[in-house]
């Protein structure tokens, strides 16, 4: 498992995971700048994430939706606020409400900060989120992720397992 | 017969639904969440009666989602933050999410040539 360490802040609700890959900084950076590569990675299994926008520049967005195994959109947009080509980006994750990807009002975004660094042999990966409160990420796990079902853990291993 | 969703664990399920599907009472749950207050105390902070809110309490207890103590003479409500659905519990679901997508790049940078293929 590429994943070397995880951490969970409960006050402010943010997740980082440090990951480590055998490739290049170029080739991890590729992953992100490449929609078609993107959405080989986004999405669990069985619930595929399509990017119909991806502007990878600061001010830019990217559009995209998750499928749901029975066939349902859930729609999210990304605000770029910094890109650092390939060492660093940073983008507002939201919810939207159909395909004219209009933000939804009431649901907040969360804050994501992605950094690459060469290290011995390939690329140290650091991806930290930050929510805005318990809602927005009960939302992020229940409508990005399973469907709005209440989830469990045990649900998301599956949906996950390779 | 049971049907699939039977057992202990979905009744309990119908008594959280229960209980939340009241404002005073998530009010109530959102209070003792943060600290535990007195029933007084909670009492004072709504417009109905000191048994109204007395009732809501044993509803949301009852529910295992609020635990009383005595201190003295007072009763003391505190919020079972396990029962509700744990900020902690949704950071690791997360967690397994974020490690689904990080085995998935280590995929495609392994076999790039390949990519598409599952």
């Amino acid at each position: 498992m590429p994943v070397i360490d995880v951490t969970h802040d409960l006050d402010t609700l943010t997740i980082t995971i440090t990951a480590e890959f055998a490739a290049p900084v170029e080739r991890i950076w590729q992953v992100y700048a490449d929609p078609r590569q993107l959405e080989q990675v986004f999405g669990p299994p069985g619930y595929p994430a399509t990017f119909v926008e991806h502007d990878l520049i600061p001010g830019g967005s990217a559009h995209y939706f998750m499928t749901s195994p029975e066939g349902e959109r859930h729609y999210g947009f990304w605000r770029i606020t910094s890109v650092d080509e390939p060492h660093s980006l940073a983008f507002e994750d939201g919810f939207a409400a159909d395909d004219t990807f209009t933000p939804v009002k009431d649901l907040p975004v969360s804050q994501n900060v992605y950094v690459f660094e060469a290290i011995d042999g390939g690329t140290r990966a650091t991806f930290t989120a930050t929510y805005d409160s318990a809602e927005a990420l009960q939302k992020v796990l229940e409508m990005g992720v399973v469907d709005g079902v209440a989830s469990s853990i045990d649900q998301i291993d599956t949906l996950v397992a390779a | 017969m049971p049907t699939a969703h039977a057992g202990p664990d979905e009744d309990r399920a119908d008594a959280r639904f229960h209980a939340l599907a009241d404002r005073t009472r998530r009010d109530i749950l959102r209070r003792v969440l943060v600290g535990e207050h007195s029933v007084s105390a909670l009492a004072a902070s709504y417009d109905m009666s000191f048994a109204s809110v007395q009732k809501h309490v044993a509803v949301l207890e009852r529910a295992g989602l609020l635990s009383k103590r005595r201190n003295g003479r007072e009763q003391r409500a505190h919020g079972e933050v396990d029962a509700v659905r744990s900020i902690a519990s949704m950071l690791a679901e997360l967690e397994d999410v974020w490690r689904g997508r990080v085995a998935r790049i280590d995929d495609l940078i392994a076999d790039g040539r390949q990519r598409g293929e599952e």
